[in-house]
């Protein structure tokens, strides 16, 4: 086969085109499915005795009445460059979720900045001392962990930790007026719950990522030099585990951005997840897609990030022949 | 090389026994083996697959693999009894005292690191080098093994070097620390034979020029022949035999060792005895074929006459299967066409007649992956007779006893499922699939690579006594020069994608020969002791 001269370059401008056809193919969806919904918004906003005068002019005022191509590519256009138009409400979108972004991306930047570490720690710990009490000891927590839906495990945090030992808020409605202390005294209890969540996910798929490289033949290869076995796993295995590795926690940071709405409803915390509930409650559709379109860049780009990794961790195509 | 008979042995295994755990059962795979062998002395372990000879091996390192457990004897390495010492005390004699070649050099490396850092590893964690004397020694290991480039080869990767190469790569990393021993362990069974050579050479200087001791495990008597002072033939984990190369060359005692060396010389049938006669059943014509940019064939030009076996020779990736599944129509060709009982034969096997997919079929290699794992043998012989030929019921059921018989395997077969049947008649049903559509082309390939010698000469023979009932036409694609002289009435031999020669077998045998064929078949190890040193001798010259 004929190689490029820089395989790795085309391959990830691949990816990255890829990727934002996926974006444009799910803006598209995002823009039309809601088209499709029955109803409009200025009849249920004005309510049945509205005249159709005013529900015309009303369309007209929040710009319903042009065709749906033209709003899609206006609604594309700006959206491409950060602006995501007007709610129904009057206000810029961006305005209303600027804020609650920055809390979710806070929340999601420090729950990922412990449970990363930790579980590729975990994982590594379970690959090496696989079937010892370490191993299974977590193998079974994480495998619960997993099991239990998360609001229950939100439930279960907040009742040990807020009501009965009042370590903690139960709510978790950070401010700005509130230094970094006092907001992050706040989190505590939905980065704990959090973690729970995805650092099993993680944790498992690593050990799991880890142990399927250690049945290859350089692995017994390295155990007939004498490698230790520590070693084996550090040097041998986790050089050839980093792709699936990359992909599972690519999906547990898109997971931290826009799963996190049932965790922000459960600890009342104002972030993105919040602020689309209520959007959907308003019927406030410029803020749903936007709400929408967040969630999809998130998971598009971290799964993106992912690929790379493990397009750039491939020694066959980072050094070609 | 002097062997000092005096000296104290390197390794003494004494009355080995290692038992294996299947079906949570332990079972004896190792059953009292006992040798030694002396420093500078190279010891062949022989046998057929199964026979224990790579348990034995790791053994000699200390190691078990899972699921393995030592439960007898003793393994003393230079007076070190490891089997007696806990595996931490075990792990630092490995890659510095003992050290082992793995089959497969292309599995054995870590495709994450360099060449350098993996062979020079052991050295510098636990052999007390640094790495800069390690590397230098490393380049000469290099060097001494004729790699190329010795200065830079070790910055590469592995997936940047040939076959061949890593092999002999892998040689280094196991002389790295001067160890007293190497298993080899069927070092060059994943080789082309022209490949083979080169990598034997550097293996028997190596040992020569170091004095290292090895253990020297190989199915193939030829090339044990040319490497080992000694040879012990295994046989379900015991030493049947041992003695002296030549002696056991010459005069083999036991019984299995004889059957051995009688299928190595399989009596080959002479040209000519089939067919070839009028218009041939297919004929291939200026056919080309690409995967994308890539040629893989090139204006191929053959024909295969009825009753008639054509082998179809060459090294991997010459283009052999490719052209087999052409044949079949499973892959398209870019140009030329094929020729089948006089009518052109549609490219796409989507467009052939049912009546011309019954005429041709194929037998792959690995009958493992090519039988229904989940189909019982009735299932799978009894499938294309429905397909075929509409039988159903008792007619079926008497035809798939039939072939059944034909292929040598009993009427009870029929209730077994793959996983409950050996190496060889697994293939053997693939066979009796293949003969039930009646066909009239089988295309073969190399469908014995995988099978022991015995049971490849006993499977050779069954499909020509078929060849003989049946007037069934054989293309018979291998590298295997041993298969084409016992089966093959024509021989084509195949190189990066083209032909270089073909014609009746014992014209291609004898020459002259084009300079590829000339190559290939001086790459053949003689049965005999000395052939290696005649061709290191030819090339010192």
């Amino acid at each position: 086969m004929r190689m490029t001269s820089h395989p790795i370059l085309s391959m990830v401008i691949g990816r990255i085109g890829l990727g934002l056809l996926s974006l444009l193919i799910v803006s598209l969806v995002i823009f039309f499915s809601v088209e499709l919904l029955p109803g409009s918004y200025a009849s249920a906003i004005l309510g049945q005795t509205a005249t159709p005068e005013a529900v015309a002019a009303m369309e007209e005022k929040l710009g319903l009445n042009q065709p749906a191509v033209l709003r899609y590519l206006a609604w594309l256009g700006g959206a491409a460059t950060g602006d995501l138009g007007m709610s129904f409400a009057g206000r810029p979108v961006m305005t209303v979720l600027g804020p609650r972004l920055m809390n979710t991306v806070s929340l999601a930047a420090i729950t990922a900045l412990i449970a990363v570490p930790l579980a590729i720690m975990l994982g590594i710990l379970c690959a090496r001392f696989r079937g010892r009490f370490i191993d299974r000891f977590l193998s079974t927590s994480t495998l619960a962990s997993i099991s239990v839906p998360e609001f229950f495990v939100a439930y279960v945090v907040m009742m040990v930790l807020a009501v009965k030992l009042q370590w903690f808020p139960s709510m978790a409605g950070i401010r700005n007026s509130m230094d970094f202390g006092e907001q992050l005294y706040r989190m505590v209890l939905p980065i704990l719950t959090l973690l729970l969540v995805i650092l099993a996910h993680m944790v498992r798929n690593t050990r799991a990522a880890i142990l399927s490289v250690m049945a290859s033949p350089y692995v017994e290869m390295a155990r007939l030099k004498g490698e230790p076995e520590g070693r084996v796993v550090m040097r041998q295995a986790l050089p050839n585990a980093i792709g699936p590795i990359a992909s599972v926690v690519a999906l547990n940071l898109a997971y931290l951005i826009s799963g996190v709405v049932v965790i922000e409803v459960v600890f009342v915390y104002p972030g993105v997840g919040q602020a689309m509930i209520d959007a959907v409650r308003n019927r406030d559709v410029p803020v749903i897609q936007a709400c929408a379109l967040i969630f999809a860049t998130a998971y598009i780009g971290f799964n993106l990030i992912a690929d790379i990794i493990s397009i750039v961790s491939n020694p066959r195509l980072l050094h070609p022949r | 090389m002097t062997v000092t008979a005096e000296a104290a042995p390197v390794l003494e295994v004494r009355d080995l026994r290692i038992d294996a755990k299947s079906n949570d059962r332990w079972s004896q795979i190792v059953k009292g083996v006992s040798f030694a062998i002396r420093p500078g002395e190279v010891l062949g372990l022989v046998g057929e697959s199964g026979a224990g000879k790579s348990t034995i091996g790791l053994a000699a390192l200390g190691y078990l693999r899972p699921g393995a457990r030592a439960s007898g004897g003793t393994v003393r390495l230079l007076g070190t009894e490891l089997l007696a010492i806990p595996e931490e005390e075990r792990r630092p004699l490995r890659g510095t005292k003992v050290a082992y070649v793995a089959q497969s050099a292309q599995a054995a490396f870590n495709p994450a690191h360099r060449l350098m850092d993996q062979i020079t590893m052991v050295a510098v964690d636990r052999g007390g080098l640094t790495r800069a004397v390690a590397e230098k020694r490393a380049v000469d290991l290099f060097a001494a093994l004729q790699l190329p480039d010795p200065q830079s080869f070790g910055s590469r990767y592995p997936h940047q070097v040939s076959g061949g190469q890593l092999q002999r790569a892998m040689v280094a990393m196991a002389m790295i620390c001067n160890p007293a021993l190497i298993v080899f362990d069927e070092p060059t069974t994943a080789l082309d034979v022209t490949t083979q050579v080169e990598v034997l050479i550097s293996i028997r200087k190596v040992i020569e020029d170091f004095g290292v001791a090895a253990i020297y495990i190989t199915h193939d008597l030829a090339v044990v022949a040319q490497i080992a002072h000694r040879v012990a033939v295994l046989r379900y984990g015991e030493v049947v035999e041992e003695a002296p190369i030549a002696e056991i060359m010459d005069n083999p005692q036991h019984p299995y060792t004889k059957s051995l060396w009688a299928v190595h010389e399989m009596p080959a049938e002479p040209s000519g005895a089939h067919g070839a006669k009028g218009q041939p059943l297919l004929s291939v014509e200026t056919l080309s074929a690409h995967y994308q940019d890539f040629q893989v064939l090139k204006d191929i030009e053959l024909a295969i006459g009825r009753g008639e076996t054509v082998a179809l020779v060459g090294e991997s990736g010459s283009g052999k299967s490719t052209l087999g599944r052409v044949i079949t129509g499973l892959k398209e060709p870019s140009q030329g066409r094929i020729v089948f009982d006089g009518k052109p034969l549609p490219e796409k096997v989507r467009q052939r007649s049912l009546e011309l997919l019954r005429r041709i079929q194929i037998i792959y290699q690995s009958a493992d992956t090519a039988l229904n794992p989940r189909q019982t043998v009735r299932k799978i012989v009894g499938r294309p007779l429905t397909l075929y030929q509409g039988l159903r019921g008792a007619a079926r059921e008497a035809r798939v006893a039939e072939l059944l018989r034909m292929v040598e395997l009993d009427e009870t077969h029929a209730d077994r499922l793959p996983g409950q049947l050996s190496g060889g008649q697994k293939q053997r049903v693939a066979i009796a699939r293949a003969l039930a559509a009646g066909p009239d082309l089988i295309i073969c390939d190399e469908i014995t690579s995988a099978l022991d010698k015995v049971v490849q000469a006993e499977v050779l023979r069954m499909l020509i006594g078929l060849q003989d009932r049946l007037g069934v036409s054989y293309l018979f694609i291998t590298h295997d020069i041993e298969v084409v002289r016992a089966i093959a009435d024509r021989v084509v031999v195949m190189q990066h994608g083209g032909i270089v020669e073909q014609g009746g077998k014992e014209e291609v045998f004898s020459p002259p020969h084009a300079p590829y064929t000339g190559k290939l078949l001086a790459s053949v190890p003689d049965m005999a002791v000395g052939w290696l040193d005649r061709i290191m001798a030819a090339r010192a010259v």
